[in-house]
């Protein structure tokens, strides 16, 4: 049996790679490839707890969380593909008009 | 336990894929083989339905999506820290890349580096996959969770519509408010 600690950390390091993909890369979709990856890691983490506690509460939650990420998935995309032909760039640093 | 590591070696190997990638089209397929062997990992956690969801869902759906628009607007060739805008360096290779074919019709296949990590990933997933199921390791059935039915498709299912319903119905309109914006939003101004 593989212990929940593993887990738990396979999925604190996929969410860290998330994070660094969302800092460092400038194309949009790139970045919202990295956001999709946070969401499955931490997707593995409820799920993990779910065994480790016998209870079914995280693996309905992942449902949820699948359902909210499917959702947000298309209507993220429909906007990346207005500004992205609206502006030319998928460079998310060209898409600063509220930038002070 | 060594299924394990398998499938965590090539989910953290494929997740720094993703963001380490110059185009766009090779962080989706990488996007795809973190989705499958984090599918084989809730195997492992019991939760058949779950991993059978996240395939139909995420690795049939969403990365369908990217690579969609990924195709419809041209992903770019940026890495973390080019400066110029990517669609014009994409058009500038584009009329270079014109040229280039004129001359040597032939294609030629470079063999990168993220060909070759994809390789190996893959070969390593199907092998996973071969070595879990053969032995019967890739199992969701056994340990205490199954005792309990968990993870299955009835036992979610009652939770889902017993406990759970109102979040049940409730997603269900949160997929269609999505389903109306994205149409609005791709909607020509008329």
């Amino acid at each position: 049996m593989v212990p929940t600690s593993y887990y738990l950390i396979l999925s604190a390091v996929l969410f860290t790679l998330g994070v660094l993909g969302v800092l460092i890369r400038r194309n949009v979709l790139i970045i919202f490839m990295s956001v999709e990856m946070m969401l499955n890691a931490v997707n593995l983490t409820f799920a993990a707890l779910s065994l480790h506690f016998l209870g079914l509460n995280g693996q309905i939650f992942v449902l949820m969380a699948m359902v909210v990420a499917a959702a947000e998935v298309a209507v993220g995309l429909a906007i990346v593909m207005a500004v992205v032909r609206n502006r030319d760039t998928t460079n998310i640093e060209d898409v600063n008009l509220l930038k002070g | 336990m060594f299924l394990f590591i398998v499938f965590a070696l090539i989910a953290i190997v494929a997740a720094a894929g993703v963001i380490l990638s110059r185009k766009p089209v090779y962080s989706a397929l990488f996007l795809l083989l973190n989705f499958a062997s984090l599918a084989a990992l809730y195997i492992m956690l019991q939760a058949q339905f779950l991993a059978a969801v996240q395939i139909i869902v995420y690795a049939g759906a969403i990365v369908v999506l990217f690579l969609f628009v990924v195709m419809l607007i041209g992903g770019g060739e940026l890495g973390a820290g080019d400066r110029e805008t990517s669609r014009q360096v994409d058009k500038e290779a584009g009329r270079q890349g014109n040229k280039a074919d004129a001359a040597s019709p032939r294609v030629r296949v470079q063999l990168g580096w993220p060909r070759v990590t994809a390789l190996v990933l893959a070969v390593l997933l199907l092998a996973g996959l071969g070595y879990g199921l053969v032995t019967g390791q890739l199992y969701a059935g056994q340990g205490t969770a199954a005792a309990f039915g968990q993870g299955s498709v009835e036992a979610i299912g009652a939770a889902l519509y017993t406990d759970y319903l109102l979040p049940f119905e409730m997603t269900s309109v949160l997929l269609l408010v999505g389903m109306v914006g994205a149409v609005v939003l791709a909607r020509r101004e008329a």
